[in-house]
């Protein structure tokens, strides 16, 4: 079992779909959504949040800075 | 869902720089910009110096840089930003001044200013976007567009006998002996997003030793230029953009000459 357990919030609307974030990921957490955001992208989503470790690598590579990671002990 | 629970404020590991604006950028999907004007955000936050930094923003995409950090802004007539920040660091010495410029602007129709300006070895400091290709017009041919690369205005590749060879400027602009520090980086991977952004903060602090010019390539991606979606730009970069523009640091002045370099300090 992982020691830390991380989450992130995604800003919906304001994500371009651009995927940097889907293989930034080391876990395969994210991947982007069959649903359209008001613009019309596939934004990015948490598809397994149990495997997220915080480790905020996707919130590194986003271009538009819309990622904040959260990360915890358990 | 459990993740409630992580949801604190205390919990954050990474959120948005404060000297970001909220504004959603312009930029394309994918557009190594966004990233570059974060760690820029994040260099100047960490630094402490929102209020002692002037921006000269350039002419193509980057032109509305000044709608996504929060901090004074110069805009500079097409590839004069050197000129601009020449004048600006000379007015307000205590300021930090930056550029911050695309290849179109900085390698084409501003060669020459930012030759000079760093031949002068004025203290500011220069950071270069290279994609390779004219962005904002629609994907026409750069000076720094590889050979054989496919553009709008170059439908069967660059022809070296035609349209001439790729401009290193990085590596035209590291012969010079006023630059104190010139490095090309990459913000592909969270690995050189984190190198990248130790750069940037080495050329930010460079100004405050008074040691000549700094200069950051970043090689980015144009994906909307380049038409391919953004993370096989960012493979198509590795494969073939980093065979011709090496990288890493081209001269650090702290590290190739110590001796120089203590006497500047003193």
């Amino acid at each position: 079992m992982a020691k830390v357990k991380g989450t992130i919030v995604v800003d919906k609307e304001k994500c371009k779909g651009c995927g940097l974030c889907v293989v930034a990921c080391p876990q395969d957490v994210i991947e982007l959504a069959k649903e359209v955001n008001g613009k019309g992208y596939n934004f990015a989503y948490m598809a397994k949040p149990d495997l997220c470790i915080g480790c905020a690598n996707c919130a590194q590579v986003c271009p538009d800075s819309i990622i904040t990671v959260y990360q915890t002990k358990i | 869902m459990a993740d409630i629970d992580i949801i604190k404020d205390e919990n954050i590991v990474y959120k948005k720089s404060k000297v970001l604006t909220d504004n959603v950028m312009h930029y394309c999907p994918g557009c190594s910009h966004g990233v570059v004007h974060k760690l820029i955000a994040e260099v100047i936050e960490e630094m402490g110096i929102q209020d002692k930094t002037i921006g000269v923003s350039p002419v193509g995409c980057s032109v509305f840089a000044y709608n996504y950090l929060d901090i004074d802004w110069q805009e500079a007539a097409h590839g004069r930003a050197p000129a601009l920040a020449t004048a600006t660091k000379r007015l307000m010495p205590d300021k930090y001044v930056f550029t911050y410029q695309g290849d179109g602007d900085l390698a084409s129709i501003g060669a020459a200013e930012i030759i000079h300006a760093c031949n002068r070895g004025e203290n500011i400091t220069v950071i270069f976007i290279n994609n390779g290709i004219y962005g904002m017009t629609g994907g026409q041919m750069a000076p720094t567009t590889l050979v054989g690369m496919k553009t709008a205005t170059t439908p069967y590749g660059r022809d070296v006998e035609l349209n001439g060879y790729p401009l290193k400027m990085t590596e035209l602009v590291a012969q010079l002996p006023g630059t104190c520090y010139v490095t090309r980086q990459s913000v592909h991977t969270p690995a050189t997003v984190r190198k990248c952004k130790k750069a940037i903060r080495k050329a930010f602090e460079n100004q405050d030793k008074k040691i000549g010019t700094s200069f950051v390539e970043v090689t980015s991606t144009c994906n909307s230029g380049w038409k391919i979606p953004p993370v096989e730009a960012n493979n198509w970069m590795v494969d073939h953009m980093f065979k011709f523009y090496k990288q890493g640091d081209l001269k650090d002045s702290e590290k190739d000459n110590p001796d120089d370099y203590k006497k500047f300090i003193e």
